[in-house]
């Protein structure tokens, strides 16, 4: 496949690995802030690889792991009303609640569908009239525009049976949180490039400079990762701060236009929790009151739904890169994928799956 | 975040409410993708896709002047090795 | 086990046996108290389900090979026994239909145990309401099936149920089958050395079955590979004899669970090389979209087969001789080291373990 292959090719990989050793003198620690980025490193190995002067961390980028877990039980409740269809992503489906996941609600009978696009849910609107049909509305910035667009079509359409449980979270909120904390341990991000192929980059120059952090706008594929963190190692050795784009044969500095018209058109920024670590403010999208017959929280009686975390998980440390998965006294143990105690661990993205399912210990 | 996937416009239609969709192929699978915020775009381009929508067109020149930096690296590892150390 | 949640010790005994349910409530996997749609998935929810409920109470020398057939000595000769059930959805897909894969599936794991099949047989539970244009395609799929294997449905049953309880139509095949003197093929016989060989493409028969679902339509079409093994099998077997050791097919949870399986049950450790592994370009396409592992994704019409090192070049022969195993490949080798997992060498030359998946791989967006 082109402009998938040419990047998982062993010799321009080792390549770059060869000079990222040789600019790697001093010991740094970068965090990525994407699941899909976690996911290349421990599946194609790069973890292993890198030298020991290099430390990544992986933080809270993955949306399913940071949802909620009142997001998740509104789901939940969602999709166990009479005549009612829950539609959603397949990553949400495994995700704990406070005593159930979506997976066992749809064993039960539940009517739960996996789609592809959210503008499959809007055709499920459209084919089951008397039902209906609320779409979980999961994702950073990168599924914004389409959630958007989902709302947006569904609204000129006149198809009043659907409606969105609005659940995004934004990523440059998170890395000043994580940048701003007193136990902060990150020297360098790795900024997500398909976020940014949305958002552009420009919204990341005022916190590399707030912070005096390099931040690289980085690709997905093995070769984009390599690149990604010798471009972050290099101007950290060189005392470089500021904003590069190693993704730029996708990503541009204002991203996509286009796009954030729809998403400015459809949503507004709102303080959003973050399962595992907190409240982060203007860190959330929510509907615009234009759009209020389409938000599932005004629509259903679920808004008065609270949870309370299990106390043996540290989702919140993990997502903050302050300790890695084999450190959390429950991995492995009490808390493995087949029953799992908190969010990272379900997710195929999540930071102690993967660990999990990789083999990693440590 | 995360599954982008690079394919190439094979066609555009306009539907029905002014937002164009057209025919991505990947490796050869064929899906309908809403093409409404790659307005640029046209047959033979190759976007980037993420939940059946096309989120930018990938610029073919910046992703070969990558593989040119890729090969000035070697070339000056090459360099590099035969210094006297 | 890594990650099986503890059986209660006051409920344990070190061996499988009789002795282990002595009383007969309640069950050992106590924190799942219904079953799920991943305990069919073929990872490991499926493992736990066979070796905490079914194993335990029905053990015995052949169950306890867990391979994809039984084999029973008969006066002298080896019987090889299967059985399968089919609920897939669709009924019908590009590339077949429950009933040749019905037929298909028995017919393959007797060949999986080394057998030809001497006869099959098939069991209906028929929903009311269900066309009958429908059972008389399913049945002429069948037919021919059958036909192009070699063997005969002998014997049958028919049920039919409520409207509402039986999602169209169930189909359970079973079939015997000769295991030719001095042949013995069992996950139990990999040792360190072998080749792991895969006679086709990966992925073909999920992604076509996926592609027809609701909601995840291709414009390709995607054919299923389901197909009768027992011909390339008959001829690796006359070739090689007891030089091949396993022979699998990798159906619902993918070569990487079928790899698995064989590593644990033999205790030896299999390195795959992921360069080498076969995919076609149109399911590459479509697991990238729906971010699958094309390594987890069900299987028809190809099989895993572990032979001896120095018969590799002759196996890769005699089966890309068969039009069916065009693409046979070598895909990996069985080591001593790290024994009953399973390892891959990536593309760029990193390693990976590839574990056992929870439950059905799911589409994902992230």
């Amino acid at each position: 496949m082109k402009f998938v292959d040419e990047y998982r090719q062993e010799p321009e990989v080792r390549r770059l690995l060869e000079a990222l050793k040789r600019v790697a003198i001093r010991p740094f620690t970068i965090m990525e802030i994407c699941g899909g980025q976690t996911h290349t490193l421990l599946r194609s190995g790069i973890d292993r690889m890198l030298p020991d002067t290099v430390t990544v961390v992986h933080g809270p980028g993955c949306p399913v792991c940071v949802t909620p877990l009142e997001q998740i039980d509104r789901a939940i409740a969602l999709a166990r009303r009479p005549g009612t269809i829950l539609a959603s992503f397949g990553d949400m489906l495994r995700v704990p609640g406070s005593d159930t996941d979506l997976l066992a609600v749809k064993a039960q009978g539940g009517d739960v569908r996996i789609v592809y696009s959210p503008l499959d849910a809007v055709k499920l609107a459209t084919a089951n009239p008397d039902r209906e049909v609320v779409f979980f509305a999961v994702g950073f910035e990168t599924t914004a525009p389409a959630n958007a667009m989902a709302v947006w079509q569904a609204c000129h359409g006149g198809v009043r049976n659907f409606s969105i449980l609005s659940s995004h979270v934004l990523v440059p909120p998170a890395m000043e949180a994580i940048l701003g904390s007193p136990e902060n341990r990150i020297q360098g991000f790795l900024a997500a490039g398909h976020v940014c192929t949305v958002m552009g980059y420009e919204d990341y120059e005022p916190i590399a400079a707030r912070y005096r952090v390099p931040i690289v706008v980085t690709g997905f594929e093995p070769l984009d990762l390599m690149q990604g963190l010798f471009m972050t190692v290099a101007s950290l050795e060189a005392g470089r701060i500021g904003v590069e784009n190693q993704y730029s044969r996708s990503v541009r500095r204002e991203g996509n236009l286009p796009a954030r018209r729809m998403i400015d058109e459809v949503f507004e920024v709102c303080d959003r929790p973050w399962r595992g670590i907190g409240v982060i403010p203007k860190s959330g999208y929510r509907l615009r009151p234009a759009y209020a017959a389409h938000d599932a929280l005004s629509r259903f009686d679920v808004a008065g739904i609270s949870a309370v975390e299990s106390p043996l998980c540290i989702a919140g440390t993990i997502m903050q890169g302050i300790k890695k998965p084999g450190e959390c006294a429950a991995f492995g143990g009490r808390c493995t994928p087949e029953h799992p105690l908190g969010a990272p661990m379900v997710s195929s993205e999540g930071a102690c799956a993967a660990y999990h399912r990789y083999g990693r210990t440590a | 975040m995360c599954l982008g996937v690079p394919g190439r416009v094979e066609r555009i239609d306009p539907n029905a409410l002014g937002f164009s969709s057209g025919i991505v192929s990947f490796g050869g699978i064929r899906k309908e993708i809403c093409l409404a915020y790659v307005p640029e775009a046209r047959v033979g381009d190759y976007v980037l896709v993420h939940v059946g929508f096309a989120i930018s067109t990938i610029d073919e020149a910046e992703a070969a002047a990558m593989f040119e930096d890729l090969v000035k690296l070697g070339e000056l590892e090459g360099l590099d090795a035969q210094e006297p150390r | 086990m890594r990650g099986v949640p503890p059986l209660r010790a006051d409920r344990v005994s070190d061996k499988r046996g009789p002795d282990l349910l002595a009383a007969s409530c309640p069950i050992p996997i106590a924190d799942i108290p219904t079953i799920q749609l991943a305990h069919g998935g073929g990872g490991r929810l499926t493992k736990m389900l066979i070796e905490t409920i079914f194993v335990p109470q029905f053990a015995n020398a052949a169950l306890d090979e867990l391979h994809d057939g039984a084999v029973l000595d008969v006066l002298g000769s080896r019987l090889a026994f299967s059985t399968d059930s089919y609920v897939v959805r669709p009924i019908f897909f590009p590339g077949g239909d429950i009933g040749s894969l019905s037929v298909n599936g028995t017919v393959n794991d007797l060949a999986m145990c080394g057998a030809r099949p001497l006869g099959l047989s098939a069991g209906f539970i028929l929903e009311e309401g269900l066309p009958m244009e429908d059972l008389w395609r399913i049945v002429g799929s069948m037919k021919a099936a059958s036909a192009a294997a070699g063997v005969s449905i002998v014997t049958g049953d028919t049920k039919v149920v409520d409207r509402g309880k039986g999602d169209g139509v169930f189909i359970n095949t079973a079939g015997v089958g000769l295991v030719p003197a001095g042949i013995t093929i069992s996950p139990k016989r990999a040792q360190p050395g072998d080749v792991v060989i895969l006679s086709g493409s990966m992925a073909v028969h999920g992604i076509a079955i996926m592609s027809v679902r609701e909601g995840l339509e291709f414009g390709t079409e995607l054919v299923s590979d389901t197909a009768p093994l027992s011909g390339m099998v008959d001829a690796l077997i006359a070739g090689l004899g007891s030089r091949v050791h396993v022979l699998r097919d990798p159906t619902r949870g993918g070569v990487a669970s079928t790899l698995n399986e064989i590593a644990a049950s033999a205790g030896v450790g299999i390195v795959l090389d992921e360069r080498s592994l076969p995919v076609r370009e149109e399911v590459l396409g479509a697991c990238e979209i729906l971010g699958l592992d094309p390594l987890y994704v069900a299987n028809e019409g190809i099989f895993l087969a572990l032979v001896e090192r120095e018969a590799a070049d002759e196996a890769l022969s005699i089966l890309r001789a068969d039009p069916l195993g065009r693409d046979a490949v070598i895909v990996g080798e069985v080591v001593a080291e790290h024994p009953g997992t399973v390892w891959l060498k990536s593309r760029i030359g990193g390693t990976r373990i590839v574990d056992l998946l929870t439950g059905e791989q799911l589409p994902r967006i992230c």
